[in-house]
């Protein structure tokens, strides 16, 4: 199931990321760099060439070339990764033309793609990019049944193509009562109803599945791009992102994982901490809620200290942005971590919600998440602990293009 | 052996909490010092090793601890490794289930926030949690004139009442909520566009000044008076200063509107958001206007809150004006008021001036700096106990007093469970939220 899902991971990849803009060569100096995955290096330095990190050491165990741009910053850790977002989906002005996370049109519409719809130049791209941002998983946000297909990009003011990691993310779905459709012939009008319209449509798709792999072309079904984004769902190759926040309806969706065998990312949680056993068990990972989310309606029991909850069962998360509908149009991961980390986790685990735990549930570990020699070279620069409120994220670098260096 | 009956063990907790409501309240009577911790008077400089003596729910002294002499006998409370400060003064907010900007109308100043504010919210409860001992709750900004707003002491009261603060003239303290920009807008007999926002609310301010001149005239003759006009009444003291206009308002434009209005008719103002203050700081300062500024983690989420910027706190008060921030809980969350001050300082403000700002400065703002906002003999005994730095992420509130009585206690686990969230921390209804959705999504 991995394997063939890392398979089409790497055939979704739109482009590979070396251009012509990525060449730079950089020394990136820190006091402290958390590089995530060898530990946390004093006095050392990241060397970049060709978009790609090159080696990462102590600053006496690198030889930093005469001919490489060097740039000192107190705090350096891997560029952030949002988890979940729907930034550049729902832009900053937050008026009907810049607002395409959600469409309510129909329950169920898995052929949507995010991707068709991301504007990389919005503001909100380039403001969260300055507080060390480098990658967004982003597309609809919650609120219908199935909703479309999110997407990762990384948050370079480049051109979609080029920007791309994968094209095809996951499913989202959401389960409860943020999604169900208002007005008395809508459906679902209740929970019950919403898991029995997504059972039903799963086994439409397990139905076409078969069909589809017939020898005899004739009675193969039409291409029904529908049905074939379910499909990839069945298969394990596209997981399901299911935001869903009650204790009830965690297990309704855990029941439904079990009797579809589906690989689903568990969305949201706001009542985990009341079914950690049953999460744990499923083994499937977790994007909580922002830490800083607003306390009502089926998010109101949601607690600063999940994260630290999560952790201690072993449980592997990351920590998102979400979607907000008003004001702030978006939440910060940087901030969030921040408050997780002043709420039981560790900074290196608070730190790990928002770098290589999203590689890892994202299937990108290869590419970004940590400081390591062959990586991506996107990193977060800071003037001090980044969680504090008072640092500055004084730059970022993507692909080895250093982006913004206007402390915010 | 007399039998614990249900009925009797009932009687017994009751008797309890009687007794322990008793001593609650005679432990604020006595004299009581506060020793040990850092104390942030804000009217001084920080005093390490300090001594806050507390007596009548008052403050009877404030320094360090050689020169401050406590009486022999009285109870100490160690707060060795905690930091003290004044409660926090929140200038707008949204808490207690306040009803939203009723859109029957776009003026209605006889609407008053009071009369639907359940003491019981939850969100009350978080605002206690964050260190808030003084909020000022409003209206809405779905309207011109949304009504008039109620300056509450975050008590541990049963009713709106005992949450109350009288002003001198006996009234209930409260301000009235304005506000202009796109929020007002809509179908008639809403606004359309800005200049007629203006020119509805130059209309109804000169009809209170018709009202307030025709009250002069009668001399208080029965038979000439007019007839009471709950609205222009209302209106009458803010002409007359007794009531002060807080007045949302976030583009540079429209902030300059608002000082037009408040220059023609002379009323007391606090311009409320300020997104684009810093673009007309001199011009604010040169009106002597104090600003309370909100910060929001990202810009935008509508069009006149496109250009908000964290720095506005720091350019204000650079540019001399008087500069407090606020929730607007629902918008941010009251047990991180604090954050909102530090993020003011992460762009530019000073550390005094951002203590200043969640405290003093919104005494000042809701006429109530001679009893609350700076540690200081005389005044009440609001205050705060952190756990480390006002301004760091990894700082908890610990405990919470208002006029020396704990409200807030982080080692309850009640309190904790508020303060963190978590199971039973919600509220058994869906909340009500502040301008949301008022009016459509463009909002």
């Amino acid at each position: 199931m991995k394997s063939s899902f890392l398979n089409y991971l790497a055939a979704g990849l739109l482009v590979g990321l070396v251009t012509s803009e990525a060449q730079a060569q950089l020394a990136i100096h820190g006091e402290t760099i958390h590089t995530m995955t060898g530990g946390v290096l004093k006095d050392a330095v990241v060397l970049i060439k060709g978009g790609k990190i090159e080696a990462v050491g102590t600053k006496s165990s690198i030889q930093v070339p005469s001919n490489y741009q060097l740039v000192s910053a107190k705090v350096v850790v891997p560029g952030l990764i949002d988890a979940h977002t729907t930034v550049g989906v729902s832009g900053l002005l937050n008026q009907k033309h810049d607002q395409e996370q959600l469409d309510k049109t129909s329950p169920m519409q898995p052929e949507l793609r995010a991707v068709d719809s991301y504007n990389s130049l919005d503001p909100l791209v380039d403001f969260v990019r300055s507080l060390g941002v480098t990658t967004m998983h982003t597309g609809h946000g919650p609120g219908a049944l199935i909703s479309g297909q999110t997407f990762v990009v990384k948050t370079s003011p480049s051109t979609l193509e080029l920007s791309t990691l994968n094209a095809a993310t996951t499913l989202a779905c959401t389960f409860g009562p943020g999604a169900l459709s208002s007005g008395k012939d809508k459906a679902p009008g209740t929970v019950s109803k919403a898991m029995a319209m997504l059972r039903a449509e799963l086994l439409k798709a397990s139905d076409y599945q078969e069909k589809i792999k017939k020898a005899d072309l004739e009675k193969r079904p039409n291409r029904d791009l529908h049905l074939e984004t379910l499909q990839r769902a069945l298969e394990g190759k596209q997981p399901l992102m299911i935001t869903v926040q009650r204790h009830q309806d965690i297990l309704a969706v855990l029941r439904l994982a079990a009797e579809f065998k589906l690989k689903i990312i568990l969305d949201g949680v706001a009542d985990a901490s009341l079914v950690l056993k049953e999460i744990k068990a499923s083994g499937f990972p977790v994007i909580l809620h922002p830490t800083m989310a607003r306390p009502s309606e089926e998010m109101e029991n949601l607690s600063f200290e999940t994260a630290a909850k999560l952790q201690k069962e072993g449980i592997l998360f990351a920590i998102q942005s979400g979607f907000e509908s008003y004001v702030p149009k978006t939440r910060i991961i940087l901030f969030e971590a921040a408050a997780a980390a002043a709420n039981g986790l560790t900074f290196a685990e608070a730190l790990a919600s928002i770098t290589i735990n999203p590689a890892k549930i994202l299937g990108l570990t290869e590419r970004i998440g940590s400081i390591a020699p062959g990586k991506d070279a996107d990193l977060a620069l800071y003037d001090g602990d980044p969680f504090e409120y008072t640092t500055h994220c004084v730059g970022t670098v993507i692909s080895g293009v250093l982006n913004s260096s206007q402390a915010r | 052996m007399s039998h614990a009956s249900p009925r009797r063990i009932g009687w017994l907790i009751l008797l309890l909490v009687f007794v322990s409501e008793i001593t609650q309240t005679i432990a604020q009577e006595k004299l009581t010092a506060f020793v040990g911790g850092t104390i942030i008077p804000v009217a001084a400089d920080p005093i390490e090793n300090g001594v806050l003596l507390v007596e009548h729910g008052q403050i009877k002294a404030v320094g360090s601890r050689a020169s401050t002499t406590i009486p022999a006998g009285t109870p100490t409370i160690d707060f060795t490794g905690r930091v003290i400060m004044p409660g926090l003064v929140d200038t707008h907010s949204h808490i207690g289930q306040v009803a939203l900007a009723d859109k029957s109308s776009p003026i209605h100043p006889d609407v008053r926030a009071f009369d639907s504010v359940n003491v019981r919210d939850a969100s009350i409860q978080r605002a206690r949690a964050g260190g808030i001992t003084t909020v000022n709750i409003m209206p809405g900004s779905g309207t011109l004139i949304g009504g008039q707003t109620v300056y509450l002491k975050l008590r541990r009261g049963n009713t709106i009442d005992d949450l109350m603060i009288k002003t001198k003239s006996g009234r209930v303290a409260g301000g009235l909520k304005m506000a202009n920009g796109t929020n007002p807008q809509g179908e008639p007999p809403f606004p359309g566009t800005r200049g007629k926002a203006a020119a509805l609310v130059r209309e109804k301010f000169v009809a209170a000044q018709d009202y307030r001149d025709k009250i002069a005239r009668a001399k208080a003759d029965p038979e000439k008076m007019p007839a009471r006009d709950l609205s222009l009444e209302t209106l009458v003291e803010v002409l007359n200063g007794d009531r002060v206009v807080h007045h949302h308002t976030h583009r540079h434009d429209d902030i300059m509107t608002v000082l037009r209005l408040q220059k023609e008719f002379g009323f007391r103002l606090v311009l409320q958001h300020v997104s684009e203050g810093y673009k007309v700081a001199q011009e604010i300062a040169a009106a002597k206007v104090a600003c309370s500024v909100i910060v929001i983690d990202s810009p935008g989420g509508k069009l006149e809150a496109r250009d908000m910027d964290w720095k506005t706190g720091g350019v204000l008060e650079r540019a001399g004006v008087v500069v407090g921030f606020h929730t607007d809980d629902y918008v941010t969350d009251s047990r991180l008021f604090l954050r909102s001050a530090a993020l003011g300082v992460r762009s530019g403000m000073s550390r005094p001036g951002a203590l200043k700002a969640v405290t003093q400065a919104g005494a000042v703002m809701l006429d109530l700096q001679e009893r609350v906002g700076t540690l200081e003999p005389g005044k009440d005994a609001d205050f705060v106990v952190l756990s480390g730095d006002p301004f760091s992420v990894y700082t908890d509130v610990v405990e919470t007093w208002i006029e020396g009585v704990k409200v807030f206690d982080r080692s309850d686990p009640a309190d904790r469970l508020i303060a963190t969230g978590g199971y039973g921390s919600g509220n058994p209804r869906t909340a009500h939220l502040c301008c949301f959705n008022e009016g459509g999504e463009t909002r």
